[in-house]
């Protein structure tokens, strides 16, 4: 019998009380907690961070429970409140260079001032599983951050890599203003930087295999604290806010030159919240390839190189959204789809013309 | 020939620059080109030629000069403008058919488009044009709703020639217009393209490595080399009695058609 | 009851300007989409996050809305949208077209007539018309600049080429006052004649493309077409078995294991209507119990 139209209400209350249920978990098992998530599951909490482009740990940790480890889910929790939030401005830019590093590597040299720190990484473990953690096991104690230079910086002095000069052009929002494209390269980096990190990674490896290849050297890649400070104009000064953890990764690409320039290694940069330092390296690679324009490059034809198919695709909550809302009921349009097959065949066959080769593909 | 001296050039151009940062693309490029006329510039690879005719079809725009078109300013035009002028007045055969056509679209659409452009709106009449034109340019009236795609190179080149001339323009750019084919059917394509300038009554500007093409359509002949025009005039003249040097070398060093 | 951690009706009131004023971009230039910062919204991107914010940007306390998805009052994400708006602004709402003053709609325009007096708000997920013909955004501003529209007749002629017949069935192309070609949004074709000189002012909302566009009262909205090939608002060949109207869009329901179909008015409030009057279709009788 009929009754598909009604019960929409019912079914929504249900769908909510039966989530709810799942959210917990067996009862007999203790409720996990916001600080445990945020401490033992800390690389999950950065990137709901650094994608919902929201530096709170605590809100993250919540939003990770409250979406069931689903990260994606948890970054649209952020996304939403995050845009009910109120701005008072923007920081001055953060001085990454005095960071107080917990990781700092370089592949181009093998020593610089300050040192190679190899930090908390997964680099050098086998990834055999270790059923030790299953028991609690003791912990070594924590080192001490240290500030050090920027690697660039000594390329940088013999002119030996492009300029980058600091520049005060207040950078667009994107989450205030349309995108238009072409974009500039702060925009650009801005969303990249909370872009989804399986997308970005997947590009950057494009790039690797050739696909808009920019010869990346990973010129440094450092984790750490930065503090973060805001011009405040009435007191004509700049106060601290705090301090948040950032990855950051500045590579050294092929180089150009002409006659009247000589050549010059190119950057590309990554700059993301917390600690993720496969999207900071991919980001930077994506970075590069995106410049090619204004490096007077050609386009191949690359994904990574087309701005307008990286831009409108990076963001996983637009895509999600999108990808998902298929589910939505589409009586009406599928209706109006059958009622026109139906009429074209209906007339196909009443011609005789019966045969019932595959249609081609629509344009 | 004097007959066309007495009336006004269609498309005038003086002067014309364009540069890429210190190197020269073209430049003090001067010429008229009158109704019905069918201008062949030629140089080898590098020349500029290919640079000028971008400069000249609005693809590129030039650092310095100007272009007219039936007494109008082109390079003052606004986009619209312009646009405008080259889905009706203007058309461009690319040297690569698949850079003027679209493949994923029948063969009568691909004809039928410029119509469109311009306001048709009779399914029945767009369909019996685009049926005439691949007759006109040798396709089988039943590949009409085939793709391109599936089409010869020949074939191609021939649909996008149909494609361009369908709305009747008055000036036609061709870059290298049978580059790329066999030499068979690149005779076939010139005899089927000098038929049509020749019906249409088409000014025609056609770039081009390859004197048998120039010789074949071209009233008159431009010679480029690094950039600029180092000799023009008719084209019996200039190919039979050339004077630069490097004129000669380039006549001498192809078989005479 | 409002939820008073949120402004009325969620947004916050300089956002609601930023939208009215693209809306009223929108209704200045018919037909043209306007650039506009879409929000974040509490609910997925594709979900009608556009139409939320339009709705959003135009309620006042006095409004009473009605939201609709595939016709229906009562399908899942219409009702979540309503429980929404009741939820953050707390207005009126409703089930029947002519009481409501402003409907957000996903995929449908009822079938009463709208009136001077009322808002239409559509959910659009692709607000660019040429879009599968064209998918740069660089490009196709550049084509709705030019009115440069020969591509989208390009895409009829090749369907009837192939068909017979022009093979779009929704999101029917028009042309908006001889000037813009846009995108009605997914409704069936059925209802673009609706949009034509319509009373009613027409809004629309694209969140995720960060676009809005508007068809003022009485604009003039025609569906494209060719003179030997007219537009056709077809719908199936049936009367609604419930309420037996034979000029409503139906939605077709599969009823048993064989196979068997009936059909009924996919604008709900339009038929429930019909059946208090009296009217009653094939199987109208046996399914009064099941509203």
């Amino acid at each position: 019998m009929y009754v598909a139209v009604k019960g929409g209400e019912r079914a929504i209350d249900a769908a909510h009380d039966w989530l709810a249920r799942e959210r917990r978990g067996a009862p007999e098992l203790a409720e996990i907690g916001n600080d445990q998530i945020a401490g033992q599951l800390k690389l999950a909490t950065d990137r709901v961070m650094a994608e919902g482009s929201l530096y709170d740990r605590d809100l993250a940790a919540l939003a990770i429970r409250q979406a069931r480890g689903d990260l994606i889910e948890a970054i649209f929790l952020i996304r939403a409140y995050r845009t009910t939030l109120p701005r008072f401005g923007h920081s001055v830019p953060v001085e990454t260079a005095a960071m107080a590093c917990i990781r700092r590597i370089s592949a181009t040299f093998k020593d610089a001032p300050g040192g190679q720190i190899l930090g908390p990484t997964f680099d050098y473990t086998h990834r055999l599983i270790d059923f030790a953690l299953l028991a609690e096991g003791a912990v070594p104690p924590p080192r001490d951050p240290e500030t050090m230079p920027h690697v660039t910086g000594f390329l940088g002095r013999d002119g030996l890599i492009e300029a980058a000069d600091p520049d005060d052009t207040e950078p667009g929002d994107l989450t205030r203003t349309p995108l238009s494209l072409p974009a500039d390269r702060a925009l650009r980096l801005q969303a990249l930087a909370r872009a989804d990190e399986g997308f970005i990674l997947s590009l950057a490896y494009s790039t690797q295999r050739g696909y808009g290849r920019t010869h990346a050297f990973v010129g440094e890649l450092r984790i750490g604290l930065v503090t973060v400070e805001m011009e405040i104009p009435e007191l004509g000064l700049s106060i601290a806010l705090g301090e948040v953890e950032l990855t950051e990764c500045e590579t050294v690409n092929q180089f150009l030159g002409s006659k009247t320039e000589p050549a010059q290694f190119t950057r590309g940069y990554g700059l993301v919240l917390g600690q993720s330092e496969r999207k900071a390296i991919a980001m930077s690679l994506v970075d590069r390839a995106l410049r090619w324009k204004e490096l007077g490059e050609d386009f191949t034809g690359a994904p990574a190189q087309d701005e307008e198919f990286v831009l409108s695709h990076c963001d996983n909550i637009q895509a999600t959204g999108f990808l998902e809302h298929i589910k939505l009921p589409h009586y009406v349009d599928f209706q109006s789809e059958l009622e026109l097959i139906r009429r074209i065949r209906a007339e196909a066959l009443k011609q005789g013309t019966a045969d019932t080769t595959e249609p081609e593909d629509r344009a | 020939m004097t007959d066309l001296q007495m009336t006004r050039p269609l498309f005038s151009v003086r002067d014309l620059e364009k540069r890429y940062g210190a190197r020269i693309g073209c430049t003090g490029v001067s010429f008229d080109l009158y109704p019905g006329e069918v201008m062949g510039i030629v140089g080898e690879s590098g020349s500029g030629k290919s640079t000028l005719l971008g400069c000249l079809a609005g693809h590129m725009a030039p650092d310095a000069g100007t272009i007219a078109y039936d007494g109008r300013d082109v390079l003052a035009m606004s986009e619209p403008e312009r646009r405008r002028m080259a889905r009706t007045d203007w058309a461009f055969v690319h040297q690569n058919p698949r850079d003027g056509l679209r493949l994923s679209v029948s063969a009568g659409g691909n004809v039928g488009e410029r119509l469109m452009a311009v306001g048709g709106r009779n399914y029945g009449k767009i369909r019996d044009t685009a049926t005439d034109w691949l007759g006109r340019v040798e396709i089988a009236a039943d590949r009409i709703d085939d793709r391109p795609s599936a089409f010869s190179g020949g074939m191609q080149q021939r649909l996008q020639i149909a494609r361009n001339l369908v709305t009747g323009p008055r000036l036609v750019f061709m870059d290298e217009p049978t580059g790329g084919l066999d030499v068979s059917v690149q005779a076939r394509l010139l005899d089927l393209i000098r038929g049509l300038v020749r019906r249409m009554g088409l000014s025609a500007i056609v770039v081009t490595h390859d004197l048998a093409v120039v010789r074949l359509l071209a009233d008159r002949l431009m010679v480029m080399k690094g950039g600029r025009v180092i000799e023009a005039g008719l084209t019996d003249q200039v190919l039979d009695d050339p004077q630069h040097a490097y004129t000669q070398l380039l006549v001498s060093s192809v078989l005479q058609v | 009851m409002t939820d008073q951690a949120y402004n009325f009706a969620y947004l916050d009131e300089d956002t609601k300007r930023m939208i009215r004023r693209a809306i009223l971009k929108g209704v200045a230039i018919p037909g043209y989409q306007v650039p506009f910062a879409s929000r974040e919204m509490p609910m997925p991107y594709g979900w009608g996050t556009g139409g939320v914010q339009v709705t959003a940007a135009c309620l006042t306390p006095e409004d009473t809305l009605k939201v609709i998805d595939q016709g229906a009052d009562d399908t899942t994400n219409a009702v979540s949208i309503r429980r929404f708006f009741q939820r953050t602004a707390d207005v009126a709402v409703t089930e029947h077209t002519r009481d409501a003053t402003l409907i957000q709609t996903r995929h449908r325009i009822p079938e009463e007539p709208l009136t001077e007096d009322q808002i239409m708000v559509f959910q659009v997920p692709i607000p660019e018309p040429l879009r599968f013909l064209e998918p740069r955004e660089t490009e196709t501003r550049k084509m709705h600049e030019l009115s440069d529209y020969g591509l989208m007749h390009v895409k009829l002629y090749e369907d009837i080429a192939k068909n017979g017949h022009i093979a779009t069935a929704y999101d029917y192309p028009v042309m908006v006052e001889e000037h813009y070609v846009m995108s009605p949004s997914p409704i069936p074709r059925f209802d673009n004649p609706k949009l034509d000189r319509s009373p009613a002012l027409m809004l629309f909302g694209a969140g995720r493309e960060q676009r809005i566009y508007a068809l003022p009262p009485y604009t003039k909205v025609r569906s494209l077409d060719f003179e030997d090939h007219p537009f056709e608002a077809s719908k199936a060949d049936h009367a609604c078995d419930l309420c037996g109207a034979e000029d409503s869009y139906l939605d077709e329901v599969i009823v048993d294991d064989a196979g068997g179909r009936m059909f009924v008015c996919s604008d709900t409030d339009h038929c429930a209507g019909r059946r208090a009057a009296g009217h009653v279709g094939r199987l109208g009788a046996g399914t009064e119990d099941v509203k």
